[in-house]
């Protein structure tokens, strides 16, 4: 490791000492050493213990727990002829499909879109009320949805109907649960990208005759098309994981019909105490989540890392 | 469609909009104030504190709230401390894998934390160290460090380097050099990487869920939940208090960074952290 040198600094013989006495590795080890260890012992070495124990049959109860064997693939094979994950696997597709890429993304960007040349006070509003259920914590907004859904609730009322929406259809209440808590995510995302699209540019197609359905199609998506890959790959990332509203608003159930892979791990793992199972599922997760998170690093120009 | 007719109809677009996102604050809201409050939507024309008054009683949520500072707290400071000192040589130093470390930094912020529980709880067992907060808090500030410290090193990028030099002059090393001179001027952004991951950790449900064996440690995020999970007998004029109460402080701080947050957000040809 060389000693650092501005890059606009002239070039003498020996380069002149900038920065403080910074000799050896320790300049660099010292500082940055309590965040490589907490993030070797906690982060990475979770993941690499999920990898091991994925390939045991470690459980917290009886015989495995004492003395866990490697079972090498058992738990993969058990995996992906389980129609219970295959089932769950299924629900999260549909849930990230419908909450994040349909939902929350299309919601996000039409918010953004309506409020372009709103008033100040039009804009703080509906940016409040949006940002707000963003804001508050996932239990909360759970306990929010559990009674707006509810027999008795807002949304029966308003609709004039009478209808158990956790029990028949709970895959819908999820999603819409989750449309409403992340979309403004989203909306931030396309405010920010919008603004940076060069006004004379859409007025000029204008002028040309292109009406507001063209000028969008044409020349605002275009212009901000890496946003919207790169909010697609984020909020994928975050739905996929979701855990803590879809548990404390229906538990996965009624059975399994709203069991994402998520909640499905967590029964394993921490209900049946299955660790290497679980482990397994994990490990599915995470493999899914990696792929997601390097086409996202693809997606975005990092300028100075 | 003329242009008044497109005006008035993107108005009345953003209203309906509006009032479906207030729709499901609105129960949680008025049924505080409920005495008698059940799920249903029609409210009474009573109003009173009780619900306040009866969920403000040490072991429902004065207890839980103090948990919650404490585990979000100490995470957030722990973070900032540790993200404060990794920036400096990655925003200061010239080094060989400063690149790939930044973004394998990145690439770890997509990974799902919820798929890491598994193993975390299966190694906090191993090492008996389940059930303990502060081997809860180092998980925690693990999994906000990789996020943490690209903010950290943003903020401390902006920071002009010859600031730093008259303290070089004077002979002052790297740490002098970060806690007299970097760290006051970068004292925004400090602030803002705190409060990002208290709030963060405030309404964290499932890591105190899963690695926490007893109800004096949990958080109000878990103890709000198992109040509202046990249907039947709840008080639900109660949950609605203690949401609120345990809601109001994440409001405030986001409130207080929000004017620093919404410029996180614009990534559309580069992160800017």
């Amino acid at each position: 490791m060389t000693v650092a040198t501005a890059p606009q600094s002239p070039p003498v013989t020996s380069p002149p000492q900038r920065g403080p006495a910074r000799r050896g590795v320790l300049r660099w080890l010292l500082p940055l050493g309590p965040a490589l260890l907490i993030l070797a012992v906690f982060l990475a070495g979770p993941i690499l213990w999920s990898v091991y124990i994925a390939f045991t049959n470690e459980t917290l109860t009886g015989s495995a727990s004492v003395n866990s064997q490697f079972v090498g693939v058992a738990n993969f094979v058990k995996l992906f002829g389980d129609p219970t994950f295959l089932n769950s696997f299924f629900l999260t597709f549909v849930f990230v499909i419908g909450s994040a890429v349909i939902g929350q993304n299309t919601l996000g960007l039409i918010i953004a879109l309506l409020q372009r040349g709103r008033g100040r006070v039009t804009r703080s509003v509906v940016n409040g009320v949006v940002i707000a259920a963003w804001v508050v914590p996932e239990v909360v907004a759970a306990a929010c949805w559990f009674s707006f859904l509810a027999e008795e609730g807002t949304l029966n009322t308003v609709l004039g109907i009478q209808q158990e929406w956790l029990y028949t259809a709970p895959m819908v209440a999820v999603i819409l649960a989750n449309i409403w808590r992340g979309t403004a995510f989203s909306m931030l995302v396309y405010s920010a990208a919008l603004s940076e699209v060069p006004a004379d540019l859409v007025e000029a197609a204008a002028v040309d005759g292109a009406g507001p359905g063209r000028r969008l199609l044409h020349i605002t998506l275009p212009l901000i098309r890496r946003s919207i890959m790169a909010n697609l790959m984020l909020i994928t990332l975050q739905t996929l994981a979701s855990f803590g509203l879809i548990y404390a608003l229906t538990g996965g159930g009624p059975g399994t019909a709203s069991q994402t892979t998520p909640l499905y791990m967590y029964e394993q793992a921490f209900r049946y105490f299955e660790i290497g199972y679980g482990s397994a599922i994990a490990l599915v997760m995470l493999v899914i989540g990696a792929l997601f998170s390097l086409i996202y690093l693809r997606l975005i120009k990092v300028e100075d890392a | 469609m003329t242009r008044l007719a497109a005006r008035v109809a993107a108005g009345l677009a953003l209203l309906i909009i509006t009032l479906a996102f207030l729709g499901p604050f609105l129960w949680v809201l008025i049924a505080s104030v409920q005495p008698d409050a059940t799920l249903s939507a029609a409210p009474t024309l009573t109003f009173s504190l009780d619900n306040f008054e009866a969920v403000l009683t040490w072991e429902t949520i004065i207890l839980p709230l103090i948990n919650s500072i404490v585990i979000s707290g100490s995470t957030s400071i722990l973070t900032v401390l540790v993200s404060g000192l990794a920036a400096y040589p990655l925003s200061r130093y010239q080094l060989r894998y400063r690149r790939h470390f930044m973004l394998t930094l990145l690439f770890t912020t997509g990974l799902p934390v919820t798929a890491i529980l598994v193993p975390v709880y299966a190694m906090f067992f191993r090492f008996n160290l389940y059930g303990s907060v502060p081997a809860m808090v180092l998980f925690l500030t693990a999994s906000s460090l990789p996020f943490s410290i690209w903010m950290m090193k943003n903020f401390m990028d902006g920071v002009p380097v010859n600031l730093e030099e008259a303290a070089w002059v004077d002979g002052a090393g790297w740490v002098r050099s970060l806690t007299a001179v970097v760290g006051p001027l970068m004292a925004p952004g400090i602030a803002v990487v705190a409060i990002f991951v208290f709030v963060g950790q405030w309404g964290n449900f499932f890591a105190p869920f899963v690695l926490l064996d007893t109800p004096e440690k949990q958080p109000a995020a878990v103890t709000v939940f198992t109040f509202f999970s046990e249907y039947g007998q709840v008080a639900y004029g109660q949950l609605a208090a203690f949401s609120i109460l345990y809601t109001a402080p994440a409001v405030v701080l986001y409130v207080a960074v929000n004017k620093y947050l919404a410029g996180s957000f614009n990534f559309a040809g580069s992160v800017k952290g």
